[in-house]
């Protein structure tokens, strides 16, 4: 463009301005192609096939400070150039041009007489004989000093946001580590083996922090006796989580000093209400039980604070819950009462505890809560074969919640074996 | 990532061409830095009639899947002759004539090392062992001139090619760049392109050549700034029994520059061998 004559001719229409505008296009017109070319705004060379520079403008020979009789016929367009330059020549410009005749604005530097660079934007294109034969190269060489200042500008620019992105996905992954380390604190890394009894668990996070609100445990407190409990700390993320360790802990604390469900509770309650009382109340809901072995069978007794009923799957493929109405939240009130309620679980039967993750998910298209008559429909509905398979079915039931499960859910299934394994007998 | 690559389609990830005579001697024609098998493209259909010819892109250049690059095994020419030798492998290519531009002369010195059964000749298209001076040997460059262009590739490829500033500058929402991208000879990712560069002007394969046991055709062209004659001189005195072939050119690309004198050269090396 730069390159093109300027034939801005003045403003039309002024009447004494006519003779001046009249001697503006005489001297436009005495100049000549040749002046032109000399003193073209751009570089202008013309090359043999082989680079030897046969033609050369003095735009460009003031630029680099050469004498034309040192430059024609002596040098060659690629000795023009930095070393960077001649090296990117050689690699992508000459082939390119030999392929493709021309080439446009390729950016490279150029020797200037002072030892300096300067940037500069080159056009390349072969002149070719009427019988197709290429002559010679034509080149136009462009000032882009300012151009390049301002592509210099773009590229720290771009490096920084790159930077940044990389040091943000760093810190990303960094959080996420220590999330997960500390998630992995608030539950069992692998429940107990439990004589005579067979476990499943599951949870499902729904916080892209990984840190839930759920909780659950397994553990022994004596004389046979296991200890389990499940529950939900209201809110998520990294407070919620604080909550559920003091809650963990405490809970398994109080379970090896008395294992009685309703003390372990009202233990609990005055912990939480008294740490979290002065303004940021922070309760749970919460079923702590203990299960005692006896011949074969297992004896249940639990409390609930607040928390879903525990529903039983029996052996003949019955499902009924093991009501615990009137229990409060833990942790809202300074004395709260909490209700027991006890069972059996005999061979085939399993206990499934469970939070509102699971029965308030969405489903279907009027997005209704899936509930407890359904839960407890869904769990009739599969066969009595122990935990692992009612927590498999269970936690498909969830998969197929898709966007309808919103909210962190945890499960626990307690069960006896249908048929004991005889000792000795593989099992 | 041995599986991976197994798993991999191999002429896909290569973009592998074949034409020429199906039952004539294999020539395996590998491109340099800068370009890709385009750079072949005046001396093919001569190669085609007596040969059958096998082009191909490393990973990091022209049309080969970009998804395949993996930085730290193109930092090597190990990594770009296990591409060679992929491509062997895949086509089960035997008593190949390699044929290598530039920096791909030293893959394939590498890629003969390993596989003499597949790569039993070599032509060396204007090849360099070494582009740095050091002591007695003359590359043609100092290190501070290595630098510089590495230095010019990473300040200065935004301007290189206007063709080149949708990838910089991110096309994913202009898809139609992207598409004159691909079907432009030569397109090459910057970054992809800075790591062959590095790879290519840092190597010393000097001690390389002493392995080649095969027969040797050397071209160098009679003026080459990236390999000037000296370094040719180097290359034949390396090779035992090797030949060198100054042909009448200019520039480093003499199967563009003077294609019919390049066919002659490997016609004759391949009628003697």
């Amino acid at each position: 463009m730069m390159c093109r004559t300027d034939q801005s001719a003045p403003e039309p229409g002024e009447e004494q301005d006519v003779d001046a505008t009249d001697a503006v296009f005489t001297s436009l017109l005495e100049d000549s192609a040749e002046e032109l070319y000399e003193q073209a705004p751009c570089g202008y060379l013309s090359t043999l096939m082989d680079g030897t520079i046969a033609k050369i403008n003095t735009t460009l020979l003031d630029w680099l400070g050469l004498e034309r009789s040192r430059v024609v016929g002596r040098m060659r367009f690629a000795d023009l150039l930095t070393v960077g330059g001649k090296l990117y020549h050689e690699t992508h410009f000459a082939p390119l041009l030999q392929m493709k005749g021309e080439v446009s604005g390729i950016a490279m530097d150029i020797k200037t007489a002072g030892k300096q660079r300067m940037p500069a934007l080159v056009t390349s294109k072969v002149k070719t004989s009427e019988d197709g034969e290429p002559m010679l190269i034509r080149t136009t060489v462009f000032d882009a000093r300012e151009r390049r200042a301002y592509e210099a500008e773009l590229l720290r620019g771009r490096k920084a946001a790159e930077e940044a992105r990389r040091q943000a996905e760093a810190d990303r992954i960094r959080l996420q580590e220590a999330l997960a380390v500390l998630q992995q604190s608030l539950l069992p890394p692998e429940l107990p083996e439990v004589p005579g009894l067979e476990t499943g668990s599951y949870y499902h996070t729904a916080s892209p922090d990984l840190l839930g609100g759920d909780f659950y445990d397994l553990f022994p407190v004596g004389s046979g006796r296991w200890a389990f409990f499940l529950g939900d700390v209201c809110g998520k993320g990294p407070q919620a989580a604080a909550v559920t360790s003091l809650t963990r802990h405490t809970l398994r604390a109080a379970a090896l000093h008395d294992a009685d469900p309703v003390t372990v509770l009202n233990t609990l309650n005055t912990v939480l209400h008294d740490r979290y009382t002065s303004g940021d109340t922070r309760y749970c809901t919460a079923i702590f039980g203990v299960l005692e072995p006896d011949d074969g069978h297992f004896g249940v007794h639990l409390a609930s604070g607040g928390h879903p009923s525990a529903l039983i799957q029996r052996a003949d493929g019955s499902a009924d819950y093991l009501p615990t109405p009137g229990g409060l939240l833990v942790g809202v009130l300074p004395q709260a009462s909490f209700t027991a309620a006890r069972a059996r679980l005999l061979p085939g039967d399993t206990l499934l505890l469970y939070t509102d993750g699971l029965t308030e998910a969405r489903t279907g298209p009027d997005r209704e809560l899936y509930g407890d008559d359904a839960l407890r429909a869904f769990t009739a509905a599969q066969p009595p074969a122990g935990p692992k398979a009612l927590i498999t079915a269970l936690s498909g039931l969830l998969a197929s919640f898709g966007d309808g499960l919103d909210d962190d859910t945890a499960l626990l299934a307690l069960g006896v074996p249908a048929a004991l394994p005889t000792p000795g007998a593989k099992v | 990532m041995d599986g991976k690559l197994a798993g991999m389609d191999i002429r896909r990830r290569n973009n592998v061409t074949v034409t020429g005579r199906a039952d004539g001697p294999v020539l395996l024609l590998a491109h340099g830095f800068g370009c890709d098998q385009n750079m072949w493209r005046l001396v093919v259909p001569a190669l085609a009639e007596s040969y059958r010819v096998v082009l191909f892109d490393y990973v990091g250049s022209g049309r080969a899947d970009p998804s395949a690059w993996d930085e730290r095994r193109y930092s090597s020419l190990e990594g770009y002759a296990q591409d060679v030798l992929d491509v062997c492998e895949e086509l089960d290519l035997r008593d190949v004539t390699f044929v290598g531009h530039s920096v791909s002369s030293m893959v394939g010195v590498l890629a003969a090392a390993k596989a003499p059964q597949r790569l039993s000749r070599l032509v060396m298209v204007a090849p360099s062992p070494c582009y740095i001076d050091d002591e007695e040997y003359r590359g043609g460059f100092s290190a501070e001139d290595i630098d510089e262009l590495l230095e010019s590739l990473e300040s200065n490829y935004l301007g290189w090619s206007a063709a080149m500033a949708p990838v910089i500058m991110g096309n994913a929402d202009r898809p139609e760049l992207g598409q004159e991208l691909t079907t432009s000879f030569c397109a090459t990712d910057p970054d992809m392109a800075r790591v062959f560069a590095r790879t290519t002007f840092l190597s010393d394969s000097r001690q390389d050549l002493k392995t080649i046991t095969v027969p040797t055709l050397i071209l160098e062209c009679r003026q080459d700034v990236i390999a000037p004659r000296e370094v040719g001189a180097f290359v034949r005195d390396a090779i035992p029994g090797s030949r060198l072939v100054t042909l009448e050119a200019t520039g480093h690309c003499p199967q563009l520059s003077a294609p019919q004198a390049t066919l002659a050269a490997i016609t004759d090396f391949m009628g003697a061998a």
